[in-house]
Parts: C-alpha cells; sequence; structure tokens
C-alpha cells in the first residue's frame, strides 16, 4: 500500500458495483450504507426479498449469494460486487417452478405470505448445504463430516431452518413442505 | 447513517495501512454485527476497510498436528470441516449452536471473536452504558439483567461476551494471530476477551488498528474427547443463558489427565474453569469429584438479582457434560 492510500480529504461514499442477479449482470453506483437487499427492492425492482426485522433475526430478506443462503439486510451491496444473487423471482428456471416453490402451494405452507420468499431462498440453500454432507446442531457428533448427504428429518428441518421466523405460525407445513422435496 | 467510504483491501498491510490511514476506520468482514450496528448508530464507522476479500480463507493443518484456521474462514465452514468435526467436535459443536444457517454463511472466525454484546442498553443510544459511551453508567444494573453476568462483572459493566465459538476456543487452549502496526502477535484466547474492570469500552486486547489473521488449534487438545453444551430460552437460534464447552482425557489409570473446561453467557469473557481443573486433575472423574470442582469454581459466582438461575443452570450442565465424557 502506497502513500496514495491517504484518505482524500473527500472520500468517495458512492461506489459502482457489478452484481449478477437472477443471471443477469446489473451494474450501479451504490451508496456505502445500501444493504443488498435495499438495491435489490428499491434499486432493481426485485421485491421479492422481504425486509422484516432489518436486523437479521427474521430471515425474510434471505436470498441466495454465490449459491449459498445469506440474510441480504446485514450484507453491504458495496461489498458484494461480483458475486451472483439468486433471488426468490430467480427460482423459478424457464417458467417451471422450484420443486420447493411447488411443494408450499400443495402443503399450503404460509398464511399471509410474507416470509415466504425468504423460507424459499433458505430451503433452497438448505438442500445444497445437506447435500454437502454439512453437519447441523442435531447431527450427530460423531457422523463424519462431507461424507455423504445428511438425511433431512424433520428435526434437521427445523433445526436448519431456524433462522427463517413465520408469525402466522405455519411451521408444520412449512416442515412438511420442505420434508416432500427431499423425498 | 452517516455517509463514510468504502477500502477493499487485497493484502494484509494493504489492510492495516488504510485503517492506520483514515481516522474513524473500521474493519468490515462478514459484518453481520457490525451492519446491524451501524443501523443502531452504535457504530459510525468514517472508513469501512473491507478484509473480506483476503486470502486468510484457509484451514490448514501444520506439521505438528496443529490446525491454523484463517481470519474470513466462514463460520459454517469452519463448523463442516472434516477435522474440526473429527478432532475438535466441541468446536463444531459451539459454532452450530450459533446464530443460524445464513448468519453462519457470512459471519467469519474473525468476526465472531470481535462481535459486541447483545446487552440491549449496548444496542440503545437512548439509554446509559458504560461500554458504549464511557462514564453515563450501566442502565443494565438496576434494570433487565436476566441475561447478564455472574461471573467477573464490575460495577461500571454485567455484559456478557455472546459469542459460542469462542468458549470451545477457550476449552481448548487456541491461540489468536494478529497484525498490526506493532508487527504480529500470539494472545492465548483465554486472554484475549478481558473482563469489564474500569473500562468496559474494551472488549479485547486488541490495540487499534490490529487485524487478527489466523485462529490456532494446538495439536495437544486435538483427537481428545470434548462437546458442547447450551441452555437457552429456545430450542434454536438463540443465545446462550449458560453454555460450556468442555475437553477431557482421562489416562488408562483413570486418573483426568488433562481438562479444559470453560462456560459461555456467564461472564464479559469466555470463563475458563481454572479452580475446577485443578481439583479435577490427577484424580478419577467420579460424579462427586466432579459436582465438587464446579461448585468450587461457581463458588465464584456473583448473581444479581434477576439472574441467580444462571448459577445451578451452569452447573448442571457441566455436571452433565463432563460425566458424559468421562464415560467414553
Amino acid at each position: 500500500m502506497s502513500a496514495s492510500h491517504a484518505a482524500p480529504a473527500q472520500a468517495p461514499t458512492r461506489s459502482r458495483v457489478t452484481l449478477q442477479v437472477n443471471g443477469s449482470p446489473r451494474t450501479l453506483t451504490v451508496d456505502h450504507r445500501a444493504t443488498l437487499l435495499d438495491v435489490l427492492r428499491e434499486d432493481l425492482g426485485l421485491t421479492g426479498a422481504k425486509k422484516g426485522c432489518d436486523h437479521g433475526q427474521c430471515g425474510a430478506c434471505t436470498v441466495l449469494v454465490d449459491g449459498r443462503r445469506a440474510n441480504s439486510c446485514l450484507l453491504l451491496a458495496v461489498a458484494q460486487d461480483g458475486t451472483e444473487i439468486i433471488t426468490v423471482e430467480g427460482l423459478a428456471a424457464g417458467g417451471e417452478l422450484h420443486p420447493v416453490q411447488q411443494a408450499f402451494l400443495d402443503r399450503d405452507a404460509y398464511q399471509c405470505g410474507y416470509c415466504t420468499p425468504g423460507q424459499l431462498c433458505s430451503a433452497v440453500g438448505l438442500f445444497a448445504e445437506a447435500a454437502a454432507g454439512h453437519p447441523s446442531y442435531v447431527t450427530d457428533p460423531t457422523r463424519p463430516s462431507g461424507q455423504g448427504p445428511v438425511e433431512l428429518t424433520a428435526e434437521e428441518i427445523r433445526e436448519r431452518m431456524s433462522g427463517n421466523l413465520c408469525r402466522c405460525g405455519a411451521y408444520p407445513n412449512i416442515v412438511a413442505a420442505v420434508e416432500d422435496v427431499t423425498r | 447513517m452517516k455517509p463514510y467510504a468504502y477500502v477493499r483491501a487485497r493484502s494484509v498491510e494493504e489492510a492495516t495501512a488504510a485503517h492506520a490511514a483514515r481516522p474513524g476506520a473500521r474493519y468490515l468482514a462478514g459484518g453481520t454485527n457490525l451492519v446491524d450496528l451501524m443501523k443502531h448508530g452504535v457504530e459510525t464507522p468514517e472508513t469501512l476497510v473491507d478484509v473480506s476479500r483476503l486470502p486468510l480463507d484457509g484451514i490448514e493443518e501444520l506439521p505438528d498436528g496443529a490446525l491454523r484456521i484463517g481470519a474470513t474462514v466462514r463460520n459454517s465452514d469452519l463448523a463442516a470441516h472434516p477435522l474440526v468435526r473429527d478432532r475438535h467436535p466441541v468446536l463444531s459443536q459451539a459454532l452450530l449452536a450459533g446464530a443460524s444457517g445464513q448468519l453462519r454463511n457470512i459471519a467469519t472466525t474473525g468476526g465472531n471473536l470481535l462481535q459486541r454484546t447483545r446487552c440491549p442498553y449496548f444496542q440503545d443510544t437512548a439509554k446509559p452504558c458504560n461500554k458504549r459511551e464511557p462514564g453515563t453508567g450501566c442502565g443494565a444494573r438496576d434494570g433487565i439483567h436476566r441475561d447478564h453476568a455472574v461471573l467477573g462483572h464490575s460495577p461500571h459493566c454485567i455484559a456478557t461476551n455472546p459469542s459460542d465459538m469462542a468458549v470451545a476456543l477457550a476449552a481448548l487452549d487456541a491461540t489468536v494471530h494478529l497484525y498490526g502496526p506493532g508487527g504480529e502477535r500470539t494472545v492465548p484466547v483465554t486472554d484475549f476477551h478481558r473482563l469489564p474492570g474500569d473500562h468496559p469500552e474494551r472488549d479485547t486486547v486488541l490495540e487499534p488498528g490490529e487485524l487478527i489473521t489466523a485462529v490456532m488449534l494446538p495439536a495437544r487438545t486435538a483427537g481428545l474427547p470434548s462437546a458442547y453444551r447450551k441452555a437457552r430460552d429456545r430450542a434454536s437460534y438463540a443465545f446462550a443463558l449458560a453454555s460450556v464447552a468442555a475437553v477431557l482425557d482421562v489416562d488408562d489409570a483413570g486418573a483426568v489427565r488433562h481438562v479444559g473446561l470453560a462456560f459461555g453467557g456467564l461472564a464479559h469473557r469466555p470463563w475458563r474453569a481454572r479452580l475446577a481443573e485443578t481439583a479435577l486433575l490427577g484424580a478419577p472423574p467420579t460424579e462427586h469429584a466432579i459436582a465438587h470442582a464446579v461448585d468450587a469454581e461457581l463458588g465464584l459466582a456473583q448473581p444479581l438479582r434477576d439472574n441467580a438461575f444462571k448459577v445451578p443452570l451452569a452447573r448442571n450442565l457441566a455436571c452433565r457434560v463432563l460425566s458424559e465424557l468421562a464415560r467414553r
């Protein structure tokens, strides 16, 4: 690092970033304070991800970043430059519902629906984690990690989905819908 | 939130230089705690130095069997790493007991060590708090403090450290590797976090501008029986009321050869239970010996008006975990 990195009197507070959003590159200038959630909703018109608590406690803002589920309300957009984002709008490839979307319909796994986009993205992330053999808090501690997929029992699903709150209390049908996809 | 500058660092040296050049700079890694505190107005950086893409995201086994964990390794990747799961199960369990799947995918090893207390008075800028604003008093002492400290607190601060991971690291004798304006240094994780004393605004011994580069798990605790147990208000996704990390090694004669015991949720830092360990070493870990040792440690507790329940809760957790490890 050279002396040229010394802070200028008026350091910029906005930066240009490119995000791959649901398969398309989106280049825009973002305020450094903007979260990924705000940019998705306010600048890119993708209002599927919801602002629930805005503090990482409810999971309504869950999206996939480079294939992994994350709370978009806690990610600064400027720090996500170059990442691949999948939102609930991007789950239905080619107009066909993702199996977990279909399962939520079949099981009526919601009431008001506000938490549903986050639940769906979280479930998609969960499938990848379990398939990679990643343990959860309720996985047998003696089971070696990464050797074959973890079986998604109802107990595993409840633990792994605990970062997504549903204030309508649709949990039983959410667990059932996620279980359906694993069968 | 006031506007701020943003710098993405490409090397550790570049990160520390950028931090030093800019007053009011803060390091940004996963940001799960920092961004939240910025929204609360508790953190007001003038520059964010983004260290999340530094080449510190590897887990490496050293020739002597120690494990070097880079500071930007995500909590979920650390918990799922086969060597961690196999040789340091207490660490994997502690990580998986914390936060949610989404948060663990973002949060880093270094950031987990530096997360701030979740004391509601600390997070609310309208309330007095000696940690956030020294000299304003402690709102929790005579206020809502059911979740607060029972060990090592001071008249100025009764906050607890919220990390599960750090409790396991304390039991495992981990060390924290730092790089800063003064060069490199290594600190035992049990000395990394401070007790509040007269300076609750300082959570750790980190000097201004210092950056965590790695956490080292020593070979001597690798492969020993270990476990983490956490009590909380709901079955998942909640901070600990009390938690226990334990490592226990019993020799062929049935005597305790090594023990590492640490409590979470009870103090301003992970509480390494040295009194209990001394009482257990060299003798068979019978139910009686375990209870005696744990009671000796928790005899130091000074509960507040509304959190005395934590003492028997922590006692029962520790006795259960140690007894289970002794039977392995």
